[in-house]
């Protein structure tokens, strides 16, 4: 086993994921089926072969830094759990 | 006369001629979803009453004498994954359960031009990620030639659409087999275009360097009309492509004199069904006596590609899905601070699967484990590619089955992910690749169910994976077929 529980927990807290007690097993055990599956690349001598994150031949792409119209902002808050004066709302961030 | 079995070009000449009218095909096509979607449940959002004022619009287009393009007053279903101004978008998740779009995709501006009529959205694994659309939050569709059976998936709504005549194209996303094994099991065609070919703008992002949206269509002369429409680079996608646009109609020619056909030994191997492998030989030999060669290729990577997509689409996945976080969109779970608010959110609104696909991505790419396992996944992605580069010096292009097996019963592989995702062994690597694919109709097995055969093109050759498809449709009757709904006219 290489993913142990607290692994699952760990890994829970980042992807801001709770996961309950009773299924935190559960999970630990597919992790494991499916990164055994994965152990398969390591049979593979990759130690002079380039990543490839991305399949076209493109890197930085820029445009002219010019003001465009842009969505309005009653259509982007359109969709907000809640809101207030025009803005995004969220619970308490800070203490104090 | 029923008009909801034609394929699009037959619908435009008859709308041309004043044989039917907009709004009577619109209406013929809302009665078969009134009939058989209660059973197929290919639609989360059926939008009845804008269809017909579509559908009216046009044909007062015509009543004034007007002539229409090939698309107009055409009825189509758009997977829920592609955002519709308006119109629910909901990736069949409950996380965006009452999300409207307050944008267009650009696929979606691109259709709006051509005026077909938009019938509504179509189930899907949520987020994509599946190939059975069980794992639609909200209810899984049925095939509609065994409605014990899956439709294949993600864009399992969309093809069983097509194939359940409840809309006459759609549009799929294809991450990694997510159109063409879909098409294969429905028995429709259905295209992955070349990466950067459509614009991925409006898109709910998955894995974003493996998504593309691309066509389901009941035949091979469609598609290339609905790849017309779509494909083009767009500057809100920055890795759209600026190549050029060919008529892809223009490649509705049948002609396969010369054309070199790869066969890779390696998906000729352990783990396909019989009748597939036999239904898909029989069609590259079909295609060898209209004057095709057929040449023994080896992809020396394929048993390694699947390792590394299911590594490579989480650890995207987990990142794009990080949005998801109960601020600006979607569902939102109360809780005493933000981070519990967050972690509420995503794991009360996401499912089953897409949480999996998240804590293997965030552990794929977390500290201590990135070398090991997404660094790896990146370097097997190049030679996957370059066992691609390597063949297609020698082929023009590679056939294969779409998918190892027929479709398959609901609830068969709900249990085991591993095996799920081993059914993505033919579709994946042209993801990884960024090639082109399309899956067309080539059989059925002894229980009356739907073969696909994929044809694998060189990067931007859709035209020739069209000429190609075209020849072989043309051959034969597979595609004239249309699904007996469980027996009524089988």
């Amino acid at each position: 086993m290489k993913v142990t529980s607290k692994d699952v927990e760990n890994v829970a807290v980042l992807s801001r994921l709770a996961i309950p007690e009773s299924e935190v097993q559960t999970y630990t055990g597919h992790l494991n089926a499916l990164l055994e599956y994965m152990d398969v690349l390591g049979e593979l001598d990759t130690e002079n072969v380039k990543p490839t994150a991305h399949v076209l031949p493109l890197k930085n792409v820029f445009r002219e830094d010019v003001v465009k119209p842009s969505l309005d902002r009653e259509l982007a808050l359109s969709n907000a759990p809640e809101r207030e004066d025009g803005y995004f709302k969220v619970p308490k961030i800070l203490e104090g | 006369m029923r008009l909801f079995d034609k394929p699009a070009h037959v619908l435009h000449d008859m709308l041309v001629k004043k044989e039917i009218t907009a709004v009577a095909l619109t209406q013929d096509v809302l009665d078969r979803i009134d009939e058989v979607d209660g059973e197929v449940k290919a639609y989360l959002t059926v939008t009845r009453e804008d269809a017909l004022a579509q559908a009216a619009a046009v044909d007062a287009k015509l009543a004034r004498g007007e002539s229409i393009s090939f698309w107009e007053g055409i009825p189509g279903a758009i997977k829920d994954n592609i955002c519709t101004k308006g119109i629910r978008t909901t990736c069949a998740s409950k996380m965006l359960e009452n999300f409207v779009p307050p944008y267009n995709a650009t696929v979606m501006e691109k259709i709006a031009e051509v005026n077909p009529v938009i019938l509504g959205k179509a189930n899907m694994d949520e987020f994509a990620m599946g190939g059975s659309t069980e794992n639609s939050a909200y209810f899984p569709t049925a095939n509609p030639w065994q409605h014990d059976c899956v439709p294949g998936g993600s864009s399992g709504g969309s093809a069983a659409a097509v194939a359940a005549g409840t809309a006459v194209w759609a549009l799929g996303s294809d991450t990694g087999g997510s159109i063409r094994q879909p098409a294969s099991f429905c028995g429709v065609v259905g295209m992955k275009p070349t990466y950067g070919r459509v614009s991925r703008y409006g898109l709910v992002a998955f894995a974003s360097s493996l998504d593309q949206i691309g066509p389901i269509t009941r035949d091979v002369t469609d598609c290339a009309h609905l790849l017309n429409v779509i494909a083009g680079y767009d500057e809100k996608d920055s890795t759209s492509t600026k190549a050029e646009v060919p008529d892809f109609t223009k490649s509705l020619v049948q002609d396969v004199k010369g054309l070199k056909i790869g066969m890779p030994k390696e998906y000729f191997a352990k783990g396909l069904d019989p009748e597939v492998e036999k239904s898909v030989r029989a069609a590259i030999a079909q295609l060898e006596s209209l004057g095709a060669e057929i040449v023994e290729i080896s992809l020396p990577h394929t048993a390694y590609a699947i390792s590394a997509y299911y590594l490579i689409a989480p650890a995207e996945a987990s990142s794009n899905l990080a949005r998801y976080d109960g601020v600006s969109y979607g569902e939102r779970v109360d809780g005493i601070d933000i981070v519990d608010m967050m972690t509420k959110t995503r794991s009360e609104k996401f499912g089953e699967e897409v949480k999996r696909r998240i804590m293997i991505g965030s552990y794929a790419l977390s500290a201590g484990y990135y070398d090991a396992y997404y660094l790896k996944a990146l370097k097997v992605r190049t030679l996957v590619k370059q066992d691609f580069d390597q063949a297609f010096e020698k082929v023009d292009v590679i056939m294969s089955p779409a998918a190892p097996t027929p479709a398959y019963k609901i609830g068969e592989m709900a249990s085991d992910p591993l095996k799920m995702y081993m059914q993505d062994v033919y579709t994946v690597p042209l993801n990884l690749a960024g090639l082109p694919g399309i899956s067309v109709p080539c059989g059925f097995s002894s229980a009356g169910l739907p073969i696909g055969l994929q044809i694998i093109g060189k990067a931007l050759a859709e035209d020739t994976l069209i000429r190609a498809a075209y020849t072989y449709e043309q051959s034969q009757q597979f595609h004239n077929k249309i699904a007996g709904l469980g027996g009524e006219n089988a």
